[in-house]
């Protein structure tokens, strides 16, 4: 346990990232990771919210089955952004572009990532990428859904589609260079001791993940420049009346698609393995295994596109190799499930809101990556295939994973980031608020999908109406889950409690400097010597100053 | 609000209740892996809970552990995984006595077309009992064709068919629905299956003011397009005989062996100089802008009664693989025997793409 | 206790702050340029990909596209672009051994160099352009049946005819039906040519604002033994649209050209 003197009252110290400088100029020009960070925060609960208000409006016009909110076309218009809002713009930076360009320096030691001019530029990549998502939904908004399937967003949608694709391409560039500073500094950056296998397992999912960040996403980037390029010039890439094959477009869309949901969870398993050991106060159960199956998750993440295109026309016998594959991929997620819950097994459990989040996680995770299973199986993802079924799955598992993950490690981290707790009581109820919600809004889809209500229909049959305002229920109750936080993290920043240096007794070395941390990260480099999470030696990691 | 709300979707094809067992066990399996793991963390959340004099264990790991629950899992996929692919499997494989019927999809309609020449709009009327096998295409973008009741989905692509396969069994009205999005009306793309016992079915039938069988249709467009032109039993036509094509193997020019199903049949209607018959020139001039969808699926209807066989060859074999090399008859050589006779630059004689009456 | 912050007093100007070393610094510099080099590879791999699957699904239009460009200048390009990567590798010795006059002048060969190459492709352009073999239909000429000009003078650029002609003289009647519907696929070719070609001449571009750029610093004196690491990265990334190319030529001049005849 810690040391028997009563600690003094913690204390903001007196310069560290936020104070050192002052002015716009100063946040604009950054170079320091940790402020690049909290610019990405506050464009990324941008998009978040644009997103929700998205989704919201699509839930209110489903409440009735015959359409009587939207016309369909802006119905089709509203669930397109609610996709690429979410998907490029929210999900895919959420987790490395905040909470990662925060910690990843601090915990492999060193005082900024490899590359910080580049990082800057990844903000501005980001940013220029939305500004083109937005005029393209102030323009009218796009109607293809976040998939952009040809020939239809090629040759037929008669909305903004090249600026979108724009948009996404430049966004796709901020997260390649984001993969690419991660992957540099892990490797080249690490403090004297760091070994690979002292590494926080944050840092192992946030390298995964840059590494298909490197790799995937350029390819979606030429996807859609030829994609731009077929609808701008007419020439014939992927509409068949050109002379195309629609089905290439599917195939190099989803080689891209399929890592990018990898490139999502990965991140959020990471600030998993960071909160779980922390509130067991135990170190993590095997950490090798959880290390390595990130790494296997993004090598097998290249290997299982097709299972989104069962149904499209490929061949039997590749139709037999990705379901294949798609099995072995799951299986290194269910190595992490089994190791946290073996984590908190003996351990000294406290349920603050981060472990709330986190043990939400491992729940609602392994349903999602369980209904996973269902449609890798090809004879019944003949059924399942575009249906509400589908929906539901990747719900769970973005939602009930991801966006859980992200809250978890921010109410982990907001000490560290702002030098102030979060209001407990008002961040529990909002945890509890959340996974009641979502329950509610997403269980019922599973149902709906079998029954086969058919994804992006703005019109449905009226037997699905009953399931159908369930969801719209829970939506409801899901949106307060969500705002609530808006408002205690903001209240906080006035009038939260002092955090000191390491409120929560964690390892790792984001605990061991300042909160808010220096500009610098350290005022001297550390040298490591401890394993990771080594919990239950004396309280504290003792870390050589 | 209609508060009659079912949770769980007809079973009205051969193929629902596989589908459904498979669904079913897997719902078992997620129920008992997520109750466990969300039973075991709560349990533990509270069982270990924080206070003062329990102290955590460090535990390292365990490996044997580790190997446990990979391999359970992996060998419960694979299980999974074989039941799926044998579902799967069934379903690409229509049976060879399948009552055929057209359609096409396009924004935001679906057209049938029967073999006895009836027409239907959005809606589809077929027997039970009985394998039905839908060829279908695209007049535009890519839509599915989905009918929950009979767990059977298949997109449906532009400038190529595909087909879906089920048969029906129990009579009744069921959903058809677009399941790829496709555009303004995509969720309005919508019809009925209405599912018929066959006395009933044949009264529909006979009921209908079909302008004739599909494959005289078929003959018709034939004759109107003026393909009799060069495809003639006779010798001294200029392309291939079409008689006993259908479902047969055919050798090209480039000595590549294709398999004459309607891919390739419509293919040589749009795209003649792709897949050029061995022994003859590519001369053949596009008829594509031409010919509408429906009338080349009328053509291919007329193609295939021009089989001496009744039924369709086709059915059991899906790729050219299955064709043994021995099959082929060498066009080439039977033409240069011919030319040595009579020296020509065309050949003399039109060869069948194959002979009728030769071993399948 | 020990620290590894560097605390010698001469700290070299160009050392970053986030680095503890020059060496630190080269060396995480160079893996980093790798790595986009390597987010390089798969973007055009994607490119080459989907090249090679319609290569093979319209072959004869490919080969017919293929026949169509000039292997000469083709050829001419290769040369400037592998002798502009002499150039640059001189350059990045010249800044080792910190020659500074030499960095200059082989800098500017190598900008000349990739001028060159520029050049030509323009002129390869515009030859394209003259022969109607451009794709789509919005930029003015439009490609036809016959895979040649929209214009009066059907014979330049028709691709359908010179595939008969080619026909000929392999002893071959090729029906004109069958050579026309050849020539109107190879749309498909021409859109792949002027995408891949596009694609690396953009390339070509920021690499000759990269080499304006380092010729600046280099005039300036800022490279030397201990310090080069941009002339470096400026190496690996024109080296590697050099590589580009090298792959470019033979996949859309020199591939089945021969069946095309010369």
């Amino acid at each position: 346990m810690s040391t028997a003197i009563t600690a003094p009252a913690p204390v903001m110290p007196a310069k560290h990232y936020l104070n050192d400088n002052y002015g716009i100029r100063s946040w604009l020009l950054t170079k320091d990771h940790k402020r690049i960070a909290i610019l990405y925060l506050f464009s990324i609960s941008f998009f978040f919210l644009l997103g929700g208000s998205f989704a919201a409006l699509i839930r209110m016009h489903l409440l009735t089955p015959n359409g009587e909110l939207f016309s369909a076309d802006t119905y089709n218009k509203l669930f397109t952004m609610h996709g690429v809002n979410m998907v490029f713009f929210f999900l895919l930076p959420s987790v490395p572009a905040t909470i990662g360009n925060f910690l990843v320096p601090i915990m492999v030691g060193t005082k900024d990532l490899a590359f910080p001019k580049i990082n800057l530029l990844s903000w501005y990549l980001y940013m220029a990428g939305g500004i083109c998502s937005l005029i393209a939904m102030i323009s009218g908004g796009v109607d293809t859904g976040w998939t952009f399937y040809a020939p239809f967003s090629s040759g037929y949608s008669k909305t903004h589609v090249i600026m979108m694709a724009v948009g996404i391409i430049i966004a796709g560039f901020s997260s390649i260079f984001t993969g690419l500073n991660f992957i540099v500094t892990v490797h080249r950056m690490r403090a004297p001791g760091m070994t690979w296998g002292r590494l926080p397992l944050f840092v192992w999912s946030n390298y995964a993940a840059s590494l298909i960040m490197i790799l995937g996403t350029p390819v979606i980037a030429i996807t859609l420049i030829l994609l731009a390029l077929e609808r701008g010039f007419h020439i014939g890439i992927f509409d068949p009346k050109l002379g195309g094959d629609p089905v290439l477009f599917q195939h190099m869309f989803w080689f891209y698609s399929h890592p990018a949901v990898y490139i999502m969870i990965l991140p959020g398993m990471g600030v998993i393995s960071e909160i779980v050991p922390c509130f067991s106060r135990k170190r993590i159960f095997g950490y090798t295994f959880v290390a390595f199956s990130s790494i296997a998750i993004a090598v097998f993440g290249f290997v299982v596109w097709a299972h989104h295109m069962f149904v499209a026309g490929i061949s039997v016998y590749s139709a037999l190799v990705f379901s294949l594959l798609s099995y072995a991929v799951a299986i290194p997620s269910a190595v992490k499930v089994f190791n946290w819950t073996a984590t908190m097994y003996k351990g000294s459990i406290e349920m603050t809101t981060p472990m709330l989040y986190a043990m939400a996680f491992i729940g609602l995770f392994t349903i999602g990556g369980l209904t996973g299973l269902f449609l890798a199986a090809l004879g019944l993802d003949i059924h399942i295939h575009d249906t509400y079924f589908v929906i539901a799955h990747f719900h769970y598992v973005m939602v009930g994973g991801m966006v859980t993950a992200y809250l978890g490690g921010l109410h982990f981290w907001w000490p560290k980031m702002t030098g102030r707790m979060y209001p407990e009581a008002p961040a529990k109820l909002a945890a509890i608020i959340t996974f009641i919600g979502f329950n509610l809004t997403f269980f019922p889809q599973f149902i709906l999908g079998y029954m086969g209500m058919p994804r992006r229909y703005a019109l449905y049959p009226p037997e699905f109406q009953v399931l159908n305002v369930l969801s719209t229920a829970g939506a409801s109750i899901l949106s307060v889950g969500f705002l609530l936080p808006l408002f205690y993290f903001v209240w906080s920043l006035k009038y939260g409690e002092i955090a000191g240096d390491n409120p929560w007794k964690a390892t790792g070395l984001e605990w061991e400097t300042t909160s808010p941390p220096p500009t610098h990260n350290f005022h001297q480099i550390p040298v490591v010597t401890k394993d990771p999470y080594a919990y239950g030696e004396e309280g504290e990691v003792p870390v050589v100053h | 609000m209609n508060l009659n709300f079912p949770i769980f979707p007809d079973q009205a094809s051969s193929m629902a209740w596989h589908v459904d067992a498979l669904y079913l066990f897997l719902v078992l399996i997620t129920t008992f892996f997520s109750l466990l793991i969300a039973a075991l963390i709560l349990f533990f959340a509270i069982k270990y809970r924080r206070r003062p004099g329990h102290e955590a264990q460090q535990i390292h790991g365990s490996t044997l552990l580790e190997i446990v629950w990979t391999v359970i899992p992996l060998g419960i996929s694979m299980v999974i995984f074989v039941w799926g692919a044998a579902i799967y499997y069934h379903m690409q494989r229509p049976p060879a006595n399948a009552l055929e019927i057209y359609g096409v999809g396009k924004q935001w309609m679906w057209k049938f077309q029967h073999p006895g020449g009836q027409r239907e709009i959005n809606t589809l009327h077929v027997p039970t009992g009985r394998p039905v096998k839908v060829t279908l295409i695209s007049q535009d973008v890519v839509h599915s064709f989905f009918v929950p009741a009979f767990r059977v989905k298949q997109d449906v692509l532009p400038n190529r068919y595909v087909f879906a396969w089920f048969t029906a069994t129990v009579p009744g009205t069921y959903h058809l629905f677009c399941s790829q999005y496709c555009g303004t009306k995509h969720s309005g793309m919508i019809g009925e299956v209405i599912v018929m016992n066959p006395e009933d079915y044949a009264t529909w039938l006979a009921s209908g003011k079909a302008e004739g069988s599909l494959a005289s249709l078929g003959e018709k467009a034939f004759q109107q397009y003026g393909c009799t032109t060069c495809h003639r039993p006779d010798s001294g036509a200029r392309g291939p005989n079409l008689e006993g094509l259908y479902g047969r193997p055919v050798r090209l020019v480039d000595n590549r062996v294709v398999l004459a199903d309607d891919n390739y049949i419509r293919e040589s209607i749009l795209e003649p100089n792709a897949k050029v018959v061995s022994g003859f020139q590519s001369i053949m001039p596009t008829f594509r802008g031409v010919v509408s969808e429906d009338e080349i699926m009328a053509i291919t209807e007329y193609i295939k009664h021009l089989s001496p066989q009744a039924s369709n060859p086709l059915n059991n074999r899906s790729t050219p693989t299955d064709i043994r090399d021995n099959e082929v008859p060498n066009i080439q050589e039977q033409n240069k025997q011919q030319n040595q006779q009579q020296p020509q630059q065309t050949p003399q004689g039109t060869r069948p793409a194959n002979p009728s009456g030769k071993k399948p | 206790m020990s620290t590894s912050q560097t605390t010698t007093s001469e700290h070299h100007p160009a050392l970053a702050h986030q680095f503890d070393s020059m060496e630190q610094q080269q060396d995480a510099s160079t893996f980093g340029m790798w790595v986009f080099l390597l987010t390089e590879i798969m973007m055009f791999g994607g490119l080459f990909t989907a090249y090679l699957i319609y290569r093979i699904k319209y072959y004869p239009a490919f080969v017919a596209g293929s026949t169509s460009i000039s292997v000469s200048w083709g050829f001419a390009n290769t040369l400037v672009l592998i002798g502009s990567s002499f150039t640059m590798a001189m350059a990045v010795w010249a800044a080792q051994t910190g020659r500074k006059k030499s960095q200059i002048w082989f800098l500017i060969g190598t900008m000349i160099l990739g001028s060159v190459f520029l050049g030509i492709k323009a002129k390869e352009y515009y030859d394209k352009w003259d022969e109607c073999h451009i794709p789509g239909h919005i930029i003015g000429k439009g490609f036809n049946t016959w895979g040649g000009c929209s214009a009066t003078n059907k014979s330049l650029g028709n691709i359908a005819q010179e595939i008969v002609e080619r026909g000929e003289n392999n002893h071959e009647e090729i029906p004109l039906g069958a050579a026309t519907q050849t020539a109107q696929q190879t749309e498909i070719f021409f859109s792949f040519y002027f995408a891949m070609t596009g694609l690396h001449a953009f390339h070509m571009i920021i690499g000759l604002g990269l080499l304006s750029w380092l010729l600046l610093r280099a005039s300036r004196g800022e490279f030397s033994g201990q310090y080069f690491t941009p002339m470096e990265l400026g190496g690996l990334y024109w080296h590697f649209v050099d590589i580009v190319w090298i792959f470019l030529f033979p996949l859309l001049y020199l591939i089945s050209r021969h069946k095309g005849g010369i």
